[in-house]
């Protein structure tokens, strides 16, 4: 199915990307090209079939809850674009 | 010794160095200096680790003349792709938004090859985030073939492939969600193995698709392939998703006899769309595998055309919300325009992401998006129990399904980039093993009239690596394609 430049604006919102303009043009052909081939799927009956999130029947996996130290934080705060004592620093939030 | 060093076999080098023949320093230097002559032609390295490497050549060296035990990889070179973590190390996954990013622990693997001895020279070349199938979408320029400049080395693991095949390094880690070890193995020319699903963990590989994504190792020969993968198997608490099905000793299992063996030649694989050197290179080693007395027959995976459009909806999806971590807020780059933390994260991300990484969070968040889930998620999520159901039906009937490995040879630079279809179809006969969780084998059966190289593929039954390894020992027993060395000087 075609997709058009205003799906492309309000994906891009969702996924929090701000597009140029070109982007956009780009990503509505594109996508709708893509998207197109996929429309083969809905020529397969799939009713009754279980979907797939893993490749094998997974159980989950329990562990005790135990505290154990794995990461320093100020190792962790190395990389922070900007950082205050031990805290990430970001523009302000709440107005 | 030394000019030959480069030639020789990881297994080779870990016994010579065992037995004092030649020191882990020599080795170390012998690859540093190959990689300096020609990585700057090759780009397969994003950074070579030389200090570090020497620095612990030395310390092995030493630890052997005292007489100390040593891991079964020690002094062996290897190199890590770019989106697997080793403490103090950069992780940039080739691309802007983790420029500067410096990894604070050892993925597992890491600290399993550092148990073993192994000698890391550096990080290698990907797709960004491994996104792709030809190494050009990485941030940091693209990966030449070493058997052919103008040609790309395949991808994701395009820098792991291009470096043992040009021997820079004995052995390489790559990780494959699509096929991203086994089509650029295929596309230069030498081994590259896709584990079983939760074979290998996971912690520290900066995550792609996780239902897909497998680390797994590149190597020469089959041997070589067992040994690494000897070393990095196993489960792992930190990895809920790895497996505690016991680990065979690989090293021993893979000379072991080949037969009884039936071999699936799965119909779909060999359709049109295949380039005439591919299959009659495929169809030669058919015939090499029937004269070492295998039984070859014809299967069918009946849902095998589907796969391509159910891994471009399931793996962008999951892609999709992987990546948001990435905001420009802990780690990785921060734009410094917009006035609003909003404005903060959609710049940073506009501005660090490139433009497939941004194509498939589009199409992951749109095939999830609300009114969308149904026909587009959903649906591939049960299209993937059908070809999930295929190889379970095969592997009733045959043990391995054998299959070209990618539809062409190695593809010029550009040519497919310009159209994103295009080079999601390159990877047609890689993604259903990823999809069933199966473990895969590329080998090298040839090259095509310009001398570029051709790999067909094996597929087994879950945790049956043992029987890939042991095809492709006995498969290189008879043929001498892996001792070819590219021309590149």
């Amino acid at each position: 199915m075609a997709i058009t430049k205003k799906d492309v604006e309000y994906v891009a919102r969702l996924a929090r990307l701000s597009l140029t303009e070109d982007e956009k043009e780009n990503f509505t052909s594109q996508l709708s090209s893509i998207l197109e081939y996929m429309e083969k799927l809905k020529t397969l009956d799939t009713s009754g079939v279980e979907p797939t999130s893993h490749p094998f029947v997974s159980k989950t996996v329990w562990r005790e809850d135990v505290v154990k130290p794995l990461f320093k934080a100020e190792k962790i705060l190395e990389n922070a674009p900007d950082k205050e004592e031990s805290f990430f620093k970001v523009k302000k939030v709440l107005e | 010794m030394k000019s030959e060093i480069i030639n020789l076999e990881a297994n080779q080098i870990a016994r010579a160095i065992k037995k004092k023949e030649v020191s882990a320093r020599e080795v170390v230097q012998s690859f540093l200096d190959r990689a300096s002559d020609l990585n700057p032609k090759l780009n397969a390295f994003l950074e070579v680790k030389v200090e570090e490497a020497l620095e612990k050549a030395q310390f092995l060296d030493d630890k052997i003349s005292r007489g100390e035990p040593t891991g079964l990889l020690a002094g062996v070179p290897i190199a890590i792709k770019d989106n697997i973590c080793i403490d103090g190390w950069k992780a940039t996954c080739a691309s802007k938004i983790l420029e500067g990013f410096v990894a604070s622990y050892d993925a597992t693997v890491i600290r399993k090859l550092k148990s073993a001895d192994a000698i890391f020279l550096g990080r290698t070349n990907l797709d960004e985030f491994a996104m792709g199938s030809s190494t050009e979408n990485s941030a940091y320029g693209a990966t030449k073939n070493p058997w052919n400049l103008d040609c790309v080395p395949g991808g994701s693991s395009g820098g792991s492939a291009a470096a043992v095949s040009a021997r820079l390094s004995p052995l390489a880690l790559g990780s494959d969600t699509g096929g991203s070890i086994r089509q650029p193995a295929s596309f230069c020319g030498i081994l590259g193995l896709k584990p079983t699903y939760g074979r290998v963990s996971r912690f520290g590989l900066i995550a792609f698709a996780s239902s897909l994504d497998q680390i797994g190792p590149f190597a020469l020969t089959a041997q070589d392939c067992a040994l690494l993968l000897q070393v990095i198997s196993g489960g792992d608490s930190l990895d809920s998703t790895s497996s505690d099905e016991s680990v065979p000793d690989y090293c021993s299992e893979v000379t072991q006899p080949l037969l009884p063996l039936k071999i699936g030649i799965p119909k779909e694989y060999f359709v049109s769309g295949v380039e005439d050197s591919v299959r009659s290179k495929v169809e030669e080693a058919i015939q090499t595998f029937k004269s070492l007395g295998a039984q070859c027959e014809e299967v069918s995976l009946p849902y095998t055309d589907y796969a391509t459009a159910v891994y471009y909806l399931l793996a962008p999806s999951e892609a999709s919300a992987n990546l948001a971590r990435y905001d420009g807020i802990r780690y990785g780059h921060r734009s410094n325009k917009g006035k609003s933390l909003i404005q903060t994260y959609e710049n940073s991300r506009s501005e660090g992401f490139g433009p497939e990484v941004k194509r498939r969070i589009m199409l992951g968040t749109y095939a999830l998006s609300s009114g969308y889930y149904d026909a587009y998620y959903a649906k591939a999520q049960k299209v993937r129990t059908l070809i999930r159901k295929d190889f379970e039906q095969a592997f009733q009937k045959v043990d391995v399904l054998l299959t070209p490995t990618a539809p062409t040879p190695p593809f010029k630079f550009g040519e497919k980039v310009k159209d994103p279809l295009l080079m999601y179809l390159s990877d047609i006969f890689t993604i259903s093993c990823n999809m069933g969780g199966v473990p895969g084998i590329s080998i090298p059966c040839g090259f095509d009239s310009k001398k570029l190289p051709i790999g067909f593929q094996i597929l087994g039954r879950p945790y049956d690596e043992s029987t890939l390894l042991r095809m492709a020992y006995h498969y290189q027993q008879k043929t001498s394609w892996h001792k070819q060395i590219p021309p590149v000087k």
